[in-house]
């Protein structure tokens, strides 16, 4: 049996009918057409899925859609406002927080939710805020550096000036 | 992969969600935070027929003090034991544990009742339950966490019973949870708690055996005055561990000895 499902995703409203079988991330995927949000695994271990929903980051894979009835939620494609990057995607842009580029989506999700709650986090903040999130591209330094550069120019207070880019962009 | 197909009904009490369990029979299962359950569902080791979602019963969400008991909802995510003032200041070693469970993103829809009602051997709170005498209550009764833990994913819950509810004592002298793990996100490969109470030592094991386990012969140890070193030697006493992807019997009990020890000496 199907179920109607209305979500608000990125500020827009969503209705559809679904089997309850169907992942969120398929969903919005497959139905919505936003393929941002990315699947890499099927053991909800890697964090490529990650959104926010109702501002909390989740795994997306790891919800039915139809228990997202009535949430709001925010994907990678709701970060740049008016054809500007979200501070938090330029910083991984200018930090080099990527490589092959699977992943981001979730880590900027997940990055988004830590800043969320922690505007000044250090180091080993942001290294625990990704036990989620797995890359195998990186070797997660840069990924560090962006975030550190994002909680500064997101304006958290004491954030550091952590990088080489950062400095070299002064 | 894609799960097999099932019904799907939400319920917005626990009187719904047991009539619900019992309307789809056999083969329905409760659905809370879903992260044991979908990824079954995903690998297709788990197919129940229906899902009763409890996520809207929001009074199962819920951390009470209450005198000398520290009582909380099934519906409770491991986010809210982890930053709850109730709970670390009643039961502090309980807000580290939570902490300590799978990743940010796991912990903001993970629940306590889930953990406790899926029994995994490697699950974190059924260690802290057990040897605290915490109690699970449900919709039908209240069970001792001893009789709870029977075996390996196996509890004495009804198909239409519902936990509603763990109970813990106050306790918040000195304690220590270490969980030993190749990987933050990971489950413990072994786990050892320790938690002073009512003047005694209470220490328990995780994932050393197909459940959790109370380590008495290590506080008794304690209790006739050895020393934390020596009382730990009696950590893998009767112990036998399963061999698994993470580590093989015997290391299994090295990490018992080793990491109870830890726990007595760094518990604060
Ligand atoms: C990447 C990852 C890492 C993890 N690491 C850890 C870890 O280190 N330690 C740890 O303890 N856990 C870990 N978990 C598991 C996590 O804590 C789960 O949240 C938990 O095991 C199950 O709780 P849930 O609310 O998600 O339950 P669900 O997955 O919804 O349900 C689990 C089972 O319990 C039943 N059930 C759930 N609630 C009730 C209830 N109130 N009454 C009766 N039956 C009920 C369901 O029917 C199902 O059979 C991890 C999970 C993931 C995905
Ligand atoms: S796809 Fe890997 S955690 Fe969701
Ligand atoms: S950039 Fe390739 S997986 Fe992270």
């Amino acid at each position: 049996m199907s179920h109607k499902v209305v979500t608000t995703v990125n500020g827009r409203r969503y209705e559809h009918e679904v089997e309850p079988r169907l992942l969120l991330v398929h969903h919005l995927r497959d139905n919505l057409g936003l393929t941002g949000t990315h699947i890499g695994c099927d053991t909800t271990q890697c964090g490529a899925c990650t959104i926010l929903l109702d501002g909390q980051a989740v795994k997306s894979c790891n919800l039915f859609a139809v228990q997202a009835e009535g949430r709001s939620l925010t994907t990678i494609e709701g970060m740049a406002k008016d054809g500007q990057l979200h501070p938090i995607q330029q910083a991984f842009w200018d930090e080099h927080g990527l490589q092959c580029g699977y992943c981001t989506p979730g880590f900027i999700m997940a990055a988004a939710y830590l800043l969320a709650e922690n505007p000044n986090p250090t180091e080993d903040d942001i290294r625990r805020g990704f036990e989620g999130n797995l890359c195998r591209c990186t070797g997660y330094v840069n990924i560090i550096k962006a975030v550190q550069t994002a909680a500064r120019t997101m304006g958290g207070a004491e954030a550091k000036p952590a990088t080489q880019a950062a400095e070299r962009r002064a | 992969m894609i799960p097999a197909a099932f019904e799907y009904a939400r319920a917005s009490s626990v009187e719904e969600a047991s009539s619900l369990l019992n309307r789809f029979g056999e083969g329905a299962k409760v659905l809370a935070g879903g992260h044991s359950l979908v990824p079954l569902m995903r690998l297709r080791l788990a197919q129940p027929k229906a899902l009763v979602d409890i996520n809207g019963i929001k009074d199962l969400d819920y951390v009470k003090a209450d005198g000398s008991r520290l009582r909380i909802g099934a519906l409770t995510r491991h986010v809210t034991i982890q930053r709850s003032k109730v709970v670390r200041d009643n039961l502090p070693i309980l807000a580290e544990v939570a902490g300590e469970i799978g990743d940010n993103q796991v912990r903001n829809l993970g629940t306590i009742g889930g953990v406790v009602a899926y029994a995994d051997a490697a699950g974190d709170y059924p260690t802290i339950a057990l040897m605290l005498d915490a109690d699970i209550v449900t919709n039908q009764r209240t069970i001792p966490a001893e009789d709870f833990f029977q075996d390996l994913f196996t509890t004495p819950l009804a198909p239409d019973e519902i936990v509603t509810e763990v109970v813990f004592p106050v306790a918040s002298g000195p304690h220590k949870y270490i969980k030993f793990r190749r990987r933050l996100f990971d489950w413990a490969i072994v786990g050892a708690a320790a938690q002073k109470l009512n003047g005694g030592w209470r220490i328990g094991l995780t994932n050393v055996g197909p459940t959790p386990v109370r380590a008495k012969a290590v506080e008794d140890a304690l209790q006739k005055g050895a020393k934390p070193e020596e009382a730990a030697e009696h950590a893998s006493d009767g112990l036998e561990p399963a061999d698994d992807l993470r580590a093989n019997p015997e290391y299994k009990k090295h990490l018992a000895r080793v990491l109870t020890r830890r726990a007595i000496q760094q518990a604060e």
